[in-house]
């Protein structure tokens, strides 16, 4: 429901990242997103980067309403919706690979945290590699690419997921961040035939189902996802290629 | 013959729930979903001329008897919407909604939507948030019978006129509607409406007010049919709060020979099949034998 929630803390996670946390009543899994106001500017949905009685989201700075949001400061107000979606859906015993992309990273770690699953971050350069710390608190074996090769594995997180799929025995891969990226990692899971469950992004006004400008395939992001299984995702024709924007008008990705 | 089936004029529905206007029907994808979830037919998102982003967000609000919008007619443009009525005409029918500032904007548009396909076209006329459209030119009595009979005048499908609550003159406008060739009245759209946030001290919609939808409406709407049911000859169409079979007796007996769902698609994707089982029951159970039997029930 609508909420106006006091910031409790900021975090700085990276030079264009951060993660803002607050109070806030009622039930959130894995998975799931809120509609964040900042009022006088925007509303948008962010995944949720914990989901206990404290919630958090985690914003990189790269529009009007992300950077409005860095300017906030403890004890400032917001505006939340939600939480919507379905989150994701694992079992206990499932072995999972999770890949976070970029500020991807920040929807997986409630799931992270829940099951200590491997996981893999990928990032451009050393610089923007985010909350490494706070996933190796979870997760036994932490994994991070680098497009540029400035930190660890040289390369990007689809080409580490590929060896450490065929390294070890996973059940599913989990993964969230770029559509590019996901396109690519589930074309991979897709091939070897490994169960995978990825969170999309779309433009969004109502995020509750109703109004459909969020909509790939004639899914809604906001209400049938944003977390879509390899199943699903291979029906997708707009995956990886078109997206829409605000006026419903279609726009390559 | 299936029970559910009903006639609007000569259109002809195999089940008398539609998709409203403005819910999951931005895209050709979006709509063949909904047929194949259960819709009758599936009324598109408003279009105009030219491509529209829509307000800025907060463009909606959730209350728990209802939904508060201000979305402010997002449309990608006649021009560009043909691609979507080709996948969607393809798998049932699509009323087409278009939104204009004048009558000879919306009979251009029309005719476009009637080459693309559509089986009918609605008329905005009552859209509270985007100005100089919709509820601006739906209350002037003589400018919507100027549009009806220009837009009537232009295509051959039947043309529907979606009306608003906001005025004390329904039936007037409904008449107009009448007067000037309109196949059909649709009733009703939203209430214009208004959320405050304390702590900001600034309303919440980026457009200050907008349109209240869902379950309050309910029977706002249901008053509308059953005085235009008095008013009018032509046939109706129910729209505004309805969330079961229930609901939608309540209009179709107001006087409705068909009704739209909106609001309630948000929480359950699967609401036509929900509503149509249970109106198809009501109907064995209560002994009537077509729609038409249940129309105006309520005024005898």
């Amino acid at each position: 429901m609508n909420d106006i929630v006091k910031i409790t803390s900021v975090k700085k996670e990276s030079a264009d990242t951060k993660t803002f946390e607050f109070k806030m009543d009622g039930k959130a899994t894995a998975g799931q997103f809120v509609m964040v106001w900042i009022p006088g500017v925007d509303e948008i949905p962010m995944s949720l980067s914990s989901t206990g009685e404290t919630k958090s989201i985690t914003v990189k700075a790269i529009g009007e309403a992300t950077k409005a949001l860095h300017e906030l400061k403890k004890n400032d107000n917001i505006g939340i919706r939600g939480p919507y979606g379905n989150g994701f859906k694992t079992k206990k015993k499932d072995r999972i690979l999770v890949v976070g992309g970029g500020v991807g990273i920040a929807a997986l770690i409630p799931l992270i945290r829940e099951t200590g699953a491997d996981t893999v971050i990928g990032a451009r350069n050393k610089k923007e590699v985010i909350m490494e710390d706070e996933t190796k608190k979870y997760s036994k074996n932490v994994w991070v690419s680098t497009d540029d090769g400035s930190y660890e594995y040289h390369g990007n997180a689809v080409q580490l997921m590929k060896e450490k799929l065929a390294a070890k025995k996973y059940d599913m891969v989990v993964a969230c961040g770029p559509e590019v990226m996901l396109y690519y990692a589930h074309k991979e899971c897709a091939e070897l035939g490994i169960e995978c469950q990825m969170s999309l992004e779309r433009y969004m006004k109502c995020g509750a189902g109703l109004c459909g400008s969020c909509v790939i395939d004639g899914m809604r992001i906001c209400e049938d996802g944003p977390v879509f299984d390899c199943k699903q995702i291979s029906k997708l024709k707009e995956f990886g290629k078109i997206k829409r924007d605000p006026s419903g008008a279609k726009v390559s990705l | 013959m299936s029970l559910l089936r009903t006639c609007i004029g000569n259109l002809e529905l195999e089940r008398p729930g539609m998709v409203a206007s403005g819910i999951m029907d931005e895209t050709g994808d979006s709509m063949m979903r909904m047929i194949k979830l259960g819709a009758g037919a599936v009324v598109t998102k408003s279009v105009g001329s030219v491509k529209r982003d829509g307000h800025v967000n907060p463009s909606f609000i959730e209350f728990p008897f209802g939904y508060l919008n201000a979305m402010g007619l997002p449309n990608p443009g006649i021009d560009d919407f043909k691609d979507e009525m080709m996948i969607a005409t393809k798998a049932g029918t699509i009323i087409a909604s278009v939104f204009a500032s004048s009558p000879k904007e919306f009979s251009s548009l029309a005719e476009r939507m009637e080459i693309f396909g559509a089986s009918a076209v609605e008329l905005n006329l009552s859209c509270p948030h985007a100005k100089g459209y919709g509820i601006e030119m739906g209350t002037d009595v003589k400018m919507v019978h100027k549009i009806v009979s220009t837009v009537k005048n232009t295509v051959k499908i039947p043309v529907y006129a979606k009306l608003t609550p906001n005025t004390h003159i329904l039936a007037d406008i409904g008449k107009a509607v009448q007067d000037a060739g309109g196949d059909a009245v649709v009733a009703i759209n939203t209430l214009k409406a208004m959320s405050i946030s304390p702590e900001f001290a600034m309303p919440v919609l980026s457009n200050r007010f907008g349109g209240l939808s869902g379950p309050a409406l309910r029977p706002i709407g249901v008053r509308a049919i059953y005085d235009l049911r008095s008013a009018l000859e032509i046939p109706l169409i129910g729209v505004g709060g309805i969330c079961s079979w229930r609901d939608a007796a309540e209009y179709i007996m107001a006087g409705a020979s068909a009704f739209q769902v909106g609001s309630a698609i948000a929480s359950d994707i699967n609401i036509f099949k929900k509503i149509n089982k249970g109106l198809e029951c009501f109907m064995k159970e209560f002994g009537y034998s077509s729609i038409e039997k249940m129309v105006g029930a309520a005024h005898e």
